[in-house]
């Protein structure tokens, strides 16, 4: 600490503050009219825009867009389609990674280090120079189903959830913990006559919270908000998830409160989920850039 | 610290591969396979669904998509040599579609347009390409990464500065900050096609109200001058939160004690960024410029929202074309020779950096 306390350290802690602020308000402004707007009737909402009332709950407020939101569009359908696809995609991503993560970490076989080259040349395709050739590639897999054998996964669930359950992120950042964790207790395990499977559910899972809440928000946020893959797959709407929905209320006529309803709707869940575990999910990003 | 080769290290082929399994065989199936069937299907006329066997056609899609040749066109001249200019001044040029349509000279220019053109002296120049919406896509898409690179790294650093440090209540900042990241950029894009609005829209009224009515409402996103700028300023808005906690996370590695060095020798804020932080950022530096890039390259969902890729072709991208082919038009061919490109210079540029970064930390 410097000895002596300048004069205009106020001012400058100020100045500080004030930036902070004016940074703060550009985040969060569009959101909160997002937010605001969602319970303004049209009029209004239009003639909101050109004061600071944009931002402010104020005038006639009510859920009238929601119900409009719900009317013209199968909103409630599009929800069930988005959790289901989410929900199984992240608790099959985590096992199969972790499982496959685990045996990188502790095993030693034969085709290793060629496995992990191959998975960590992976990284650098983007997903969009795949996608084509992956919707040629999707449109004669065969699926044993219902229906019997069949051809062909798009207008599925499936098609949605069985592509993206690995990925080389997700299996490295499992690696990277299981690197750090005590082999003694593994060693344990297998002079008590564990199979390797076992050591794997019962020993380093249970000590694993931390890597699987990890995973687990970097993958939801990844499926929760993709658009091209179910876009390219789901012309029947009733496999539509919601980012897909959102064509809905964009493609004619547009009505602006019946929008920014549906962006709340799709959106708040997840800020509010944020905003809870807001620290859980930063420290998430932040052990993606650890790699580097 | 030195681990000693233990039991637990050694060969277990079998559990290994099985344990691995799953995961090795879903990557195969939905990156590798893929990624080839991209390279073998862009020399192929392969559709979506044909009545036709597909052929193999060589490198035809490539040179429909990369073609290109110039054209330099002199002012016509009357029979005494003299320029010919019109009522207004200027000068008259023989027609481009001359020389394009069945002009047995210049076969090199059959069926190409008009990509880019100036004047050079009283000549004009012509840059003629087979395909011109994806020459736009292909100019457009660098000009993004080139921009978008620098602006949000940059940005993401001061913020990172900023939460870096010890004030009250930092951490609120930072949740905020980084807010715009867990909302889908898809949501963002149709949240801001309203603040963009021409009329009535959200910024037009706020620079309006901040400049005391001095400013004249834009048309942002129905503007070919203004649609990418717009979009990419709003990109780095839903972005950059992303890459300021990297960068945080970077600043966090570097010990205190260096910082408290440079203040006993009486060093400035800007020196001891200079000197202390930048140098201890080299690594975060390369993986946030890799990532971005990556991310910048790949646009597609805030055009297919915002503007479809208009107003007059301003904001086509490579991935936009990409599936606008591929699924559009179920042109999995042409699709899929756009995503090759794509993937090549996306190669070649994260080679590039890596590259270079290794010189330097020699």
């Amino acid at each position: 600490m410097s000895a002596v306390i300048s004069p205009n350290t106020g001012v400058n802690t100020a100045l500080r503050y004030l930036l902070l602020v004016v940074f703060a308000l550009i985040f969060v402004f569009p959101i909160l009219f997002m937010v605001v707007s969602s319970f303004k009737p049209a009029q209004q909402l239009l003639r909101d825009t050109a004061s600071i009332a944009a931002f402010l709950p104020v005038g006639d407020l009510s859920f009238d867009n929601y119900a409009a939101a719900f009317r013209r569009a199968p909103v409630a359908l599009f929800i069930f389609n988005s959790v289901v696809i989410t929900v199984v995609t992240v608790a099959g991503a985590l096992f199969i990674c972790s499982m496959a993560a685990f045996s990188f970490a502790f095993l030693e076989f034969k085709g290793k280090e060629v496995v992990l080259a191959v998975l960590i040349a992976t990284l650098i395709v983007p997903f969009e120079t795949i996608a084509i050739p992956m919707l040629m590639l999707v449109n004669n897999l065969p699926w044993i189903g219902a229906g019997g054998l069949q051809f062909g996964w798009l207008n599925t669930y499936h098609v949605q959830i069985v592509p993206f359950l690995a990925d080389a992120l997700t299996i490295f950042l499992f690696v990277q913990y299981f690197r750090d964790l005590p082999r003694e207790l593994i060693e344990a395990a297998r002079l008590d006559g564990a199979t390797w499977f076992q050591v794997y559910t019962r020993v380093i899972v249970p000590i694993s919270g931390p890597v699987f809440a990890t995973a687990a928000i970097l993958k939801f946020l990844a499926m929760y908000n993709q658009y091209l893959w179910p876009l390219l797959v789901t012309q029947s709407e009733q496999y539509r998830p919601v980012m897909v929905g959102l064509q809905y209320f964009f493609q004619l006529n547009i009505a602006w409160g019946e929008v920014m309803a549906y962006l709340s709707i799709i959106t708040l869940p997840v800020l509010i989920f944020y905003l809870v575990l807001q620290r859980a999910f930063i420290s998430s990003i932040a052990s993606t850039g650890i790699k580097g | 610290m030195k681990l000693t080769p233990t039991k637990s290290l050694q060969n277990h082929p079998l559990a290994g591969w099985s344990l691995a399994g799953p995961a090795i065989f879903l990557i195969t199936l939905f990156l590798i396979v893929p990624f080839i069937l991209a390279f073998t299907l862009s020399f192929t006329n392969q559709r979506l669904i044909s009545p036709n066997p597909t052929e193999f056609v060589g490198m035809r899609n490539f040179e429909q998509l990369l073609g290109v040749g110039t054209l330099v066109l002199q002012p016509e001249t009357d029979e005494a040599g003299a320029l010919v200019r019109d009522a207004t001044g200027e000068l008259s040029y023989p027609r481009v579609r001359d020389y394009t349509r069945n002009n047995a000279d210049y076969p090199q220019l059959d069926g190409k347009r008009e990509w880019l053109s100036w004047n050079w002296g009283d000549a004009k120049v012509y840059v003629l390409a087979s395909d011109v919406v994806f020459m736009k896509a292909l100019g457009n898409t660098f000009l993004f990464v080139l921009f978008v690179a620098p602006i949000q790294a940059g940005l993401a650093l001061l913020l990172a500065v900023l939460i870096n440090q010890k004030l009250k209540g930092i951490n609120i900042f930072r949740a905020i900050y980084f807010m715009p990241v867990v909302v889908s950029i898809v949501v963002v894009s149709l949240l801001w096609r309203f603040i963009y609005s021409g009329q009535s829209g959200l910024l037009n009224n706020m620079l309006g109200f901040l400049s005391f009515g001095a400013f004249k409402p834009v048309d942002w996103l129905g503007n070919p001058a203004t649609a990418l700028w717009s979009i990419l300023a709003m990109s780095v808005w839903q972005g950059v939160g992303f890459h300021m906690v990297i960068w945080l996370s970077g600043l966090q590695t570097i010990p205190a004690s260096l910082y408290e060095a440079a203040d006993i020798e009486g060093a400035t804020t800007w020196q001891k960024f200079r000197y202390v932080t930048w140098p201890g950022l080299r690594n975060t530096a390369v993986l946030i410029l890799i990532v971005i890039t990556m991310q910048a390259f790949s646009l597609f969902s805030q055009i297919d929202v915002m503007t479809g890729g208009g107003p007059v072709d301003s904001t086509q991208t490579m991935v936009f074309q990409a599936v606008e082919r591929g699924y559009g038009q179920q042109n999995i061919a042409g699709g899929s020779a756009i995503s090759v490109i794509l993937f090549l210079i996306v190669l070649t540029i994260s080679m590039a950096q890596r590259y270079l970064t290794r010189e330097r930390n020699r």
